[in-house]
């Protein structure tokens, strides 16, 4: 019990991290609360799915395709629709979340709702983890989670790039005058989280069918980690993964699984009443949240 | 050397002579100031007298547009205090859930469950939204956009209310009359109402809270108190909503917190124009009729009304009600550009 607890909690907390980080990390840098992130997520797995059954690609040529053309379709979001409410904040939510929503239901109306809608497992099989069965898949999610979190610390830390990336989170008017640009770097930004989105739908879905409503799911997953750890701190993302993933399996043993959601939805509200700036992130609190 | 122009608005006279000066001299003058406002009020009024012509069908139709258009009315008051909501259903469905309750297990009947469900529905939300009331833009819009979705995951999970069958067999509306008149003069007491109250004392505080929220405050004003008051009163009209529509559909369930419920006022909201409580009327009385109309395309509407949202977010910012009643009140014409 306290064994399979810990297992599949761990599991849990690396899948909510990995489909946090994207989210926060287009936040963290440009201020766009991208709402379609959900759809984004769905898209990448149909995309994947469609690239397999259709154009009949390996699975090692779909998935950077999808991660690729995902990326390129964040950039697109920014370049074309964004760009042009910049700074006006009621107008850049509401755009991205009409954008969400009409993505999703479009896919419901297009009838992407049935059983046939899975991702395969990068391998299979399964392996024993102090008593407690894991499949591969499952560990393969914890080892992209990793990764991700290590690419992205080294390329906010030692590229070009990220270094813009960091200069316009920390502050925008210092950075555009030594040079950077700053509707490049947030399309880039909106870029990076979409991709990160795909990364995040390629290795979770295959846990189950691919599902419409998973796509509302995951935005709240993806505020909810964000909210509770701070929107623009990856510690801040780690932590509070962990913290909603074990709530959340030990909700789901001890209650039912229905309960599942409730608890991110009541760590939002709760979080953002009590401590709108989340556990670990320190700037921003005064001027944007209250 | 080509000949630039640029395009130069100027008040039309009769604006200047009935707006500015108060002494109205002809008939002209007086339709001028009277039309825009009484015409939309006699055609709200006698539709329902037509029912013989235009079918029972599109009365059906007007009391879902009424229900949206208080929904919407109720986006634009809180939005006027700079609250944005993603989750105007939280509202509808607290009302619809409350007067649901009221009629189905203590059996009130619905001249009393109404207002109960309107006033406790209303200061349900008001209680539930009171700690969040600090936060800003996209902080509140969050809370409102997981609130119903918490509200309903919770019906289903605790499987109080009915669960996730709802409660069905409510009592009907006493007549026919009731049914459409109720909704059309409810829609009418808030267009005005709110018209007239933002315009006054009162509502010049929220607007400055919605401007700037710190100068208010150094204006020893408790803001948190207005705001509070705000989403009641924007509550009021949408609870009203979600407990008119409980006893119209005879039925209350998991549908009152839809996504529906926040992204149709939401879009009529934005169609229409922000800021001027005709403008989401407006949007109303355009869109829910033509999402009747395209009712056969199933989900695809809420596709649509994406669309929508996007380009009157992206091409038409200040909305078809600004737009037409900047061409009532000026006139445009080129001007060379010296």
């Amino acid at each position: 019990m306290i064994s399979s607890i810990l297992v599949y909690g761990l599991v849990n907390s690396v899948i909510l991290a990995l489909i946090a980080i994207g989210f926060s990390l287009t936040f963290g840098i440009s201020g766009v609360a991208n709402f379609a992130y959900g759809a984004l997520y769905l898209l990448s797995g149909y995309l994947t799915w469609m690239l397999l059954k259709y154009a009949g690609l390996p699975l090692a040529l779909a998935v950077p395709t999808t991660i690729a053309i995902v990326g390129l379709l964040g950039f697109l979001i920014y370049w074309i629709i964004l760009l042009r409410v910049r700074g006006i904040v009621l107008s850049e939510v509401i755009a991205t979340f009409a954008l969400g929503v009409g993505m999703l239901e479009f896919f419901r109306w297009k009838g992407f709702v049935t059983y046939e809608f899975t991702l395969p497992y990068f391998k299979k099989g399964m392996m024993l983890i102090a008593g407690v069965p894991v499949d591969y898949q499952r560990l393969f999610i914890i080892g992209i989670g990793l990764a991700l979190v290590l690419f992205l610390y080294f390329f906010t830390h030692h590229t070009r790039i990220g270094w813009s990336f960091r200069g316009i989170a920390q502050n925008e008017r210092t950075a555009i005058s030594l040079g950077i640009e700053s509707d490049w770097t947030a399309a880039l930004s909106l870029a990076f989280g979409s991709a990160m989105a795909a990364v995040a739908a390629i290795s979770i879905l295959p846990l189950g069918i691919i599902s419409i409503n998973m796509g509302y799911d995951v935005l709240l997953i993806a505020v909810a980690v964000g909210i509770v750890g701070g929107l623009e701190s990856v510690p801040g993302i780690l932590v509070a993964s962990l913290i909603l993933g074990y709530a959340q399996i030990i909700t789901s043993m001890y209650l039912s699984a229905e309960w599942m959601m409730v608890v991110y939805l009541a760590a939002i509200v709760l979080v953002l009443a009590i401590k709108p700036s989340g556990l670990f992130g320190k700037f921003k609190e005064l001027e944007e949240r209250v | 050397m080509t000949v630039r122009y640029r395009k130069e608005r100027l008040d039309r006279g009769i604006k200047a002579r009935c707006e500015d000066m108060f002494a109205l001299s002809s008939y002209r003058e007086m339709l001028y100031l009277l039309l825009p406002r009484v015409l939309p009020v006699v055609a709200l009024l006698t539709f329902p007298l037509l029912k013989g012509v235009v079918g029972l069908y599109w009365e059906k139709v007007l009391v879902i547009t009424c229900a949206i258009g208080l929904l919407a009315l109720s986006w634009d008051l809180m939005a006027s205090v700079g609250l944005v909501s993603l989750g105007q259903a939280l509202f509808f469905g607290a009302g619809a859930y409350l007067t649901g309750f009221l009629n189905n297990s203590l059996g009130w009947p619905c001249f009393l469950t109404i207002p109960c469900g309107t006033v406790g529905g209303a200061l349900f939300c008001t209680f539930l939204l009171l700690p969040v009331l600090r936060l800003r833009g996209v902080y509140f819009a969050i809370v409102t956009l997981t609130l119903p979705l918490l509200l309903t995951r919770f019906i289903e999970a605790s499987k109080i209310l009915g669960g996730n069958q709802g409660l069905s067999a409510l009592s009907p509306l006493p007549n026919i009359w009731f049914e459409i008149y109720v909704p059309v003069l409810a829609v009418l007491v808030c267009l005005f109402g709110f018209r007239r109250l933002i315009n006054e004392d009162y509502g010049l505080v929220l607007q400055g809270i919605r401007d700037n929220d710190l100068a208010v405050m150094s204006g020893a004003i408790n803001i948190y108190k207005f705001k509070a008051q705000a989403v009641f009163i924007g509550g009021v009209a949408g609870a009203f909503a979600g407990a008119f529509m409980t006893h119209y559909y005879q039925f209350v369930g998991m549908p009152a917190f839809a996504l529906d419920y926040s992204i149709l006022p939401l879009t009529c909201a934005v169609l229409g124009g922000v800021g001027a409580f005709a403008g989401p009327t407006l949007g109303a009385f355009i869109l829910v009729p033509l999402s009747e109309a395209l009712r056969a395309f199933g989900t695809l509407r809420v596709v649509f009304y994406s669309a929508i949202l996007i380009i009157c977010i992206v091409g038409l910012p200040e909305g078809i009600f600004h737009y037409i009643q900047r061409k009532y009140h000026q006139f445009e014409r080129m001007v060379e550009v010296g």
